[in-house]
């Protein structure tokens, strides 16, 4: 192909195109290359900071390899029992939230995506509306408090399950995906809407309900603001909240007093804020690779929405 | 739809078959109606002098006082301001994951390039927590990464995160940071749906890489990047509490001071339920007016509109 086509360009177009082509080349793979060590390098330095000698870190001896190989940072956290608690809470909410959003977004998508419902333009104006017009922080937590969910565990998991961005990817994964001629042929052969559902589309659909978990399991192990706004009870708080009080509250120093025991734990403090970092982001980092083919045709289906 | 006008008879009889349909819509919609309409009729406390003893219903009316006391107050102009900065700042940087996906695009499909892709994405998956325990100790003055390298070249650290100038740049570029590789991913795939003859046909009329960038990608793009465009203008006073509330201290309040962490701290720390609600109420309808408007704009001079 390429030979074919050098032939119909002049001879010297030829040799610049080839020319240029290459400063290009080495332009775009230059600049990847840096992107790539500014995306890493971060990261980078807090894993080998997270192994190192504390005050190795904090007189800037530590740039490419960890100084002073020391395990005291992830040792140190095992005497914290408040981030176990909240990993423990963070898996729970993770999960179960996870199960419902999809048990109540999946369903409604795939309704949506007939065009023989009833009802469908309104119903589906029902859900785009909350997109754009909300009632607000304080109208929500009076809400929240009215239904007796204040300080609960079910507050973590079931008031915000519905996403509409997410209803309206997977009913276009629906739309696009799911023959219809399936619908009629399993309607003549006696197959009600529910049966058909979970017997025949959701099989279907492996992919759109892997994209949506993912995309439900990384929000509810990263988000805090529910936590913050409605959780009093210490032993309900999920770990980001805990991280908060450690990274960016520095909760952990204060009350040290003097001397030399608070010395040391100053230091064992300022350590733990690197394993801790390492804890909290390993296990949804490393879900991620496994599930990069599906969050890929996740955002297809999303870019293609009509 | 193809059956055109549908009598009422037989809109009540696709009713009654398909009730299995509206099975699988009901938790969605008992969820949507219980957490978000329900509170939508709470912004009434906005016109009224809630009391928690009295409630929605029973609470007197205030009219618009609440929204007047908001409009006169000295932190109308502050929060507004450093909303309407922070979100035109990120606005500025809409191009970037365009430019990345036209690399990305550039570059042969091979393990470096799906290795680049994947890492790019990645910091996608940090937590704002995290991301923001990162940025303290990363930018400290006596410990970080930036303190460390000025003590190299021998000067000294200036304190990034409590400068109120510097506020604005640290949040958006740490936001660009973060999401740029997943922000990107959208236009890859937009460019991947083009069809490889007419690249072949360009450069059969002698077409260069730029020339298939310049008439090729980049009109790819133009739908997605409008649709994406007019959600971020949408959203122009919406910037996130999450980030904003944790990088505030008490050095950069001045610029960090924005409409939600605003009605926060007046809503839940200082429970002026109603003076809170009406400002969240004003952010929201400013938001809608302006989506709606940015619509229409885009309607009237291209194709592409949301609805």
């Amino acid at each position: 192909m390429e030979t074919a086509n050098t032939t119909l360009r002049p001879v010297t177009g030829a040799i610049k195109q080839g020319r240029s082509d290459k400063a290009t080349e080495v332009v775009i793979y230059g600049f990847a290359i840096l992107f790539l060590i500014v995306l890493m390098y971060p990261l980078y330095f807090i894993v080998i900071a997270s192994f190192s000698d504390p005050s190795a870190v904090a007189n800037g001896k530590v740039w490419f390899i960890p100084r002073g190989f020391t395990l005291d940072g992830y040792k140190e956290l095992f005497k914290h029992q408040n981030i176990w608690i909240g990993y423990r809470n963070t898996i729970l909410y993770t999960v179960i939230g996870t199960a419902i959003g999809l048990a109540v977004n999946i369903p409604a998508a795939y309704a949506l995506s007939r065009k023989d419902l009833a009802g469908r333009k309104f119903l589906s104006l029902y859900f785009i509306f909350t997109m754009f017009f909300s009632g607000g922080l304080i109208p929500t937590f009076l809400t929240i408090r009215d239904f007796h969910m204040y300080n609960t565990f079910l507050v973590m998991v079931l008031p915000f399950s519905v996403v509409v961005y997410d209803i309206i990817v997977a009913r276009t994964f629906f739309q696009t995906s799911i023959p219809e001629d399936l619908w009629e042929a399993a309607q003549i052969d006696g197959c009600g809407n529910l049966r058909y559902f979970v017997q025949i589309v959701l099989p279907l659909s492996k992919a759109i309900i892997a994209v949506l978990g993912l995309w439900i399991a990384v929000g509810y192990w990263n988000s805090y603001f529910n936590a913050l706004i409605y959780l009093k009870n210490p032993d309900l708080h999920p770990l980001q909240l805990i991280l908060r009080n450690i990274l960016i509250t520095n909760q952990m120093q204060s009350g040290m007093g003097t001397g030399e025991a608070a010395q040391i734990a100053l230091r064992l403090a300022n350590m733990m804020r690197y394993s801790v970092i390492i804890i909290a982001t390993v296990p949804i980092m490393c879900v991620y690779p496994f599930a990069q083919k599906y969050f890929n045709q996740g955002v297809m289906i999303g870019a293609v929405k009509s | 739809m193809k059956a055109g006008y549908i009598g009422a008879g037989r809109r009540y009889g696709t009713f009654r078959r398909n009730w299995g349909l509206y099975v699988l819509l009901l938790p969605a919609v008992v969820l949507t109606l219980l957490f978000a309409y329900k509170p939508m009729y709470g912004v009434l406390i906005a016109f009224k002098d809630y009391s928690p003893a009295l409630g929605i219903g029973g609470s007197p009316w205030a009219g618009l006082k609440y929204f007047e006391k908001f409009f006169n107050s000295y932190q109308f102009s502050t929060t507004i301001k450093n909303t309407v900065i922070i979100s035109l700042y990120s606005l500025i940087t809409f191009p970037i994951p365009i430019l990345l996906a036209l690399m990305v695009n550039q570059m042969r499909a091979n393990r470096f390039r799906r290795f680049f892709q994947t890492v790019s994405y990645m910091p996608h998956f940090i937590s704002t927590v995290v991301m923001v325990g990162l940025m303290l100790i990363l930018l400290s003055p006596s410990t970080g990464l930036v303190g460390n390298a000025y003590k190299l070249f021998g000067a000294e650290a200036p304190d990034l995160m409590g400068s109120p100038g510097l506020f604005s740049s640290i949040y958006v570029w740490s936001d660009v940071w973060q999401h740029v590789g997943w922000d990107s991913i959208i236009y890859i795939a937009a460019l991947s749906t083009v069809d490889p003859s007419l690249y072949e046909a360009a450069t059969v009329d002698g077409a260069g890489r730029w020339h298939k960038i310049r008439y090729i990608d980049i009109p790819m793009l133009i739908p997605t990047a409008v649709t994406l465009l007019i959600l971020r203008v949408g959203g122009l006073l919406g910037v996130g509490f999450e980030k904003v509330y944790l990088m505030q201290n008490d050095l950069n309040i001045t610029s960090s001071e924005i409409l939600s962490t605003y009605v926060y701290k007046i809503g839940l720390l200082s429970s002026q339920y109603s003076f809170s609600s009406a400002i969240s109420l004003f952010n929201t309808v400013i938001n809608f007016i302006l989506l709606i408007l940015v619509n229409q704009i885009s309607k009237k001079f291209s194709e592409n509109s949301l609805w």
